[in-house]
């Protein structure tokens, strides 16, 4: 199988990577450049599981054609404890998701991690539950019953607003 | 895991190149967002040797007014998202039934990915269809739009009658929506309206060397109000299982103001959207006149006949045509 060279930005680094030109985004980031957080679920565009961020809009991995996201700026799970935000390797998101038990299995976690970034960067203030409900539509939990989940992604958006403007 | 089938991918940077590219390579395929055409790729129900990705022809991605035939209208880009779709201010103010529509389909990471002229172009669906090839097989090999030669929703039919599943498909129609193609002959430009063909195998009237650049919306010189109308069994993530546009032009702008002109179009029944006839008694009452309703009511009910194509039993789709309309109408009524 003809392989083509893929240049792409990957958590702010340049990556190479050679693939077959029909392997999506998912593909490429798990079985050639060994970033497994991203989940392989339904592959279809239902579950979320592959949830990463391209340019920073979140975007479902499995149905991006790798090629198509070359000279854009991919964002995986993986970078999340790099972010400015974060604190000790952590972001307080994932802060948040260990404090509140939001992660059952785990397996929807990095998906869910993705989409709930990027709803915090852009309200950039506390969000209220029915926004977190919305964000968070296309990726599905089967343990949880997403209670806890929505109570730690509104909990790291008060800790990302800081206490005094919570007051 | 679904394997994607083995194809090339070719990146152009314009729509000429595209055009070109779909002249030169028959059988190519075109994927803007992915979400319509690679989970169908990876269920088998079409093997292109290649497929043109536009994720970089920038020109696709404006929203800007225009004049056309001395009459102003809003040039929505292809490539626009559907949440760019959704949120552009231009499009929330002018077409707020167009802003609901593409802010209704799927979850947000769809329509994060999706394009407007991906969902005018979706291709039909059917619970026969979308599935893997395996689960076909189990069927005992397919249908008219698989593998197969027969129909499981109409047995003795030799039409297919997949469902035209767009949300924005029937509130473009209502709005008298254009649809620009560009092709190998140069631009083509065709009503909505006359867009959709009652044939599940080939919807559009879209050649396969054509790319659709963008929509043309006239900008209404009237008074209006219009709404969309959507049921899924799940809020958060799902085609329409019902799915009606609302048009109406008022006198003045009010809703106690007779009513000028009205348009409803209901999606998901067969391959082509219906635009719901026999509505002349509508005209000249006041939106606000509970005689409007019945009138438009009775008549979707009438003229809206789902098939078993889709989830859930047509009798029970049906019904819910008649009801959502008339709770559209209702909410128009009470926002004034």
């Amino acid at each position: 199988m003809a392989e083509a060279l893929l240049s792409l930005r990957i958590n702010g680094e340049s990556v190479h990577a050679a693939a077959p030109a029909h392997w999506t985004l998912l593909e490429v980031l798990r079985y050639r450049l060994d970033l497994i957080g991203s989940k392989q679920g339904c592959d279809k565009g239902d579950c979320g599981a592959c949830t990463v961020q391209v340019d920073g809009e979140p975007v479902l991995a499995c149905l991006t054609l790798a090629c198509a996201a070359a000279g854009r700026e991919v964002r995986t799970v993986e970078g999340l404890g790099w972010a400015p935000e974060a604190r000790d390797g952590c972001h307080p998101l994932q802060d948040a998701f260990d404090r509140w038990d939001a992660a059952q299995c785990g397996f929807c976690t990095p998906g869910i991690l993705m989409s709930a970034e990027a709803l915090l960067r852009k309200a950039g203030r506390v969000v209220t539950r029915e926004e977190v409900r919305e964000a968070l539509a296309g990726n599905l939990c089967r343990c949880t019953g997403y209670t806890k989940i929505i109570d730690a992604v509104v909990d790291a958006s008060a800790m990302l607003v800081g206490p005094r403007e919570q007051a | 895991m679904l394997r994607l089938p083995q194809f090339g991918v070719a990146l152009p940077a314009n729509v000429d190149a595209v055009v070109a590219l779909l002249r030169d390579n028959p059988g190519a395929r075109i994927v803007a967002g992915g979400t319509d055409i690679l989970p169908n790729l990876k269920h088998r129900l079409d093997e292109p040797g290649m497929l043109i990705s536009l994720a970089q022809v920038a020109e696709l991605r404006s929203i800007a007014k225009v004049e056309h035939d001395g009459q102003a209208w809003v040039e929505i880009g292809a490539g626009n998202t559907l949440t760019q779709v959704s949120e552009d201010p231009q499009v929330r103010a002018l077409f707020p039934s167009l802003a609901t529509a593409a802010g209704l389909v799927a979850s947000p990471l769809i329509r994060n990915m999706g394009t407007l002229g991906g969902n005018v172009n979706l291709d039909t669906r059917c619970r026969y269809v979308n599935q893997t090839k395996f689960w076909r097989q189990a069927l005992g090999g397919g249908c008219l739009k698989s593998e197969g030669k027969v129909c499981w929703v109409v047995p003795t039919g030799r039409n297919c009658v997949a469902a035209m599943s767009s949300d924005c498909v029937p509130v473009l129609i209502s709005l008298d929506a254009q649809i620009v193609l560009a092709g190998p002959q140069g631009q083509r430009v065709v009503p909505a309206a006359s867009y959709f063909k009652a044939d599940g195998l080939r919807h559009t009237v879209r050649e396969d060397a054509e790319l659709t650049t963008s929509l043309r919306v006239p900008v209404p010189t009237t008074p209006t109000r219009s709404a969309y109308a959507k049921w899924t069994v799940r809020k958060s993530i799902d085609f329409p299982l019902v799915s009606v546009a609302l048009r109406f032009d008022l006198e003045a702008d009010s809703v106690d103001a007779p009513v000028t002109k009205l348009v409803v179009v209901a999606g998901v029944l067969g391959a082509k959207p219906r635009i719901v006839s026999k509505l002349d008694d509508a005209i000249g009452k006041p939106l606000s006149d509970p005689a409007l309703s019945r009138i438009v009511c009775a008549a979707v009910a009438k003229q809206c006949k789902p098939l078993e194509n889709v989830p859930y039993e047509a009798p029970y789709r049906r019904r819910m045509f008649e009801v959502f309309t008339r709770r559209a109408i209702a909410e128009l009524v009470a926002a004034g």
